[in-house]
């Protein structure tokens, strides 16, 4: 399977690895995916309480290239999107950004997933309602 | 010794064409160009006499009567053969197959397409080294039973099934016993009558001869046994097998026998070697884990579980420069971990960190610390990006997590 350049370049580059303090309240924490399904992503947005803007992000996955890449695009495009853009971000733009195979339309899938949850966990630490989610297809 | 990038250890999916086997394959392109059917004039002989003599070459390397090789389009052509071939053949006798859950595809869909045409089959389970239980072998005989199927050597992990004492079993029940030898042929003595064997399927292209080319090995004398031909036409190979001989393949093949003989023992030494440094440097990583039996194996052959990293992600770090194979669902076409990793009792979470490695006759120490080295090195890399990592560095027990299947 040939990989975009992108794709490799952000498998071998990650950008944003790593790990925020989840007590912190401004910090929201998701973690998708399962190890028996060979992908696991954690995704962490930290929010400027005073702006609503997301300052940092950070990611750690476990998964194939496809999955770091479009966890690692997603850091990049959640840094200096407010918390309700950030929401726009849809799987089909990480799949055209990063040009995935079909087969590996499901990592970009779990990106979103991961965005949104990270997006939940932050609204709830901050007595916001968890938006409902609609459930994407893996 | 200079190292060469790259570097293919990929070696149970398929082998180079040694340079000895094509030069004496490529006269029968053109001058020798001969069908070996052909009765009549000297083209036909001259192509009948280089099938006569690779089928000696093919038959001594087993232990064999020439009478006994029947060529095919390769393995899994022999396995259909054999299994399909007995299945119809001794249809009076009963309709009971047994074979095991680690078998190769071609062995295991032969057996599903046994089952449609009314057959029973029994799947015997593995322990976690890979090896059956000749009790449970035993207890799953009936007097329907009339073929074991089951494999020498496996093609992910290397283990090798105690095929003596299988055939012991066999013959006391007056049950057939198959082996697919593809893994096994030209890289461990394979002795057809020591060992018991009754029919056997290899291939050329995995002991560095040509791709499409195979045999069938079908035991003449006590007992003598018959396979229902497949494949129907001009009943080339004594009936069995119509179809007008591969005669550059099976050149070919006899060539590559011959060379495996003379060097088997000498390469199994220096093979099993280099495999065990490839393994003693890699099992130097925290975390890994050797999948299968390590004494009763395929000289050739690891396999290795590196957790907490998945098996594809893990080979985009190096496979401009290494060739292998992983266990990881995201690699194969059916999206689902290796099931014969999964017969062993390994998580789905292990199967998909595994790495195969199958080394070969082209292999060269440098290649191999290379590989060391640039697995070891993304193995960290990856680990240091891996959520499950930290987890378990912090002493977070994975399973008490609640993870969203998908």
């Amino acid at each position: 399977m040939a990989y975009s350049e992108k794709l490799i370049d952000h498998y071998t580059h990650p950008k944003n690895v790593g790990t925020l303090d989840k007590s912190k309240n401004n910090v929201g924490t998701g973690l998708v995916g399962a190890p028996e399904c060979g992908d696991v992503m954690r995704l962490q947005i930290e929010v400027d309480e005073a702006t609503g803007v997301i300052s940092d992000a950070k990611f750690k996955t476990f998964g194939c290239g496809s999955a770091i890449a479009s966890s690692s695009l997603a850091t990049e495009w959640l840094k200096g999107k407010t918390v309700d853009q950030a929401l726009t971000i849809d799987n089909m733009d990480i799949v055209e950004e990063l040009n995935l195979p079909p087969v590996k339309i499901h990592c970009s899938v779990l990106a979103e997933d991961a965005i949104k949850a990270a997006i939940n966990d932050y609204r709830v630490k901050n007595g916001m309602p968890a938006l409902e989610l609609e459930e994407k297809k893996h | 010794m200079e190292l060469k990038l790259p570097i293919y250890l990929d070696n149970n999916a398929t082998t180079p064409c040694d340079p000895r086997v094509v030069d004496a394959m490529l006269p029968y392109f053109t001058e020798k160009f001969g069908n070996a059917a052909s009765r009549n004039h000297s083209f036909g002989w001259t192509a009948e006499e280089a099938v006569d003599y690779a089928r000696e070459q093919v038959a001594k390397l087993i232990g064999a009567d020439p009478k006994e090789i029947i060529f095919t389009s390769g393995a899994t052509e022999a396995d259909n053969l054999a299994i399909k071939g007995v299945f119809e053949m001794y249809a009076s006798r009963g309709n009971h197959i047994i074979t095991c859950t680690t078998e190769h595809k071609a062995v295991l869909d032969t057996c599903k397409h046994i089952e449609k045409l009314g057959g029973q089959v029994t799947y015997l389970p593995v322990a976690s080294d890979g090896l059956i239980d000749l009790n449970e072998l035993e207890k799953a005989i009936t007097d329907k039973t009339i073929l074991i199927a089951i494999m020498y050597g496996n093609n992910e992990i290397g283990v090798i099934q105690p095929i003596r004492e299988i055939s012991k079993i066999a013959r006391k029940h007056g049950v057939l016993f198959f082996t697919d030898g593809t893994q096994a042929v030209g890289k461990v003595p394979v002795d057809v009558n020591a060992d018991g064997i009754d029919l056997m399927a290899f291939s050329a292209h995995k002991m560095y001869g040509p791709k499409g080319v195979g045999a069938l090995y079908v035991r003449r004398k006590s007992p003598r046994v018959k396979v229902t031909a497949q494949m129907d036409g001009g009943g080339h190979e004594r009936g069995m097998r119509s179809g007008t001989m591969n005669v550059p393949g099976i050149v070919g093949f006899g060539k590559a026998c011959e060379i495996c003989m003379n060097e088997m023992e000498a390469e199994g030494q220096r093979l099993s070697k280099m495999r065990d440094r490839l393994e003693a440097g890699l099992m130097q990583l925290e975390e890994a884990y050797v999948n299968g039996n390590r004494e009763h194996r395929l000289p050739h052959v690891a396999n290795i579980s590196f957790k907490y990293v998945e098996g594809e992600g893990l080979m985009m770090g190096f496979n401009k420069n290494i060739a292998l194979s992983s266990g990881s669902a995201c690699t194969s076409a059916s999206l689902e971990p290796s099931y014969v990793l999964k017969a062993l009792g390994l998580g789905d979470d292990l199967a998909h960190s595994s790495l195969r490695f199958g080394l070969g006759r082209f292999t060269t120490d440098e290649q191999i610390d290379y590989t060391i080295k640039a697995i070891s090195e993304t193995v960290l890399k990856l680990r240091e990006m891996s959520p499950l990592w930290e987890m378990f560095k912090e002493g977070i027990d994975l399973n008490s997590i609640e993870w969203a299947h998908h």
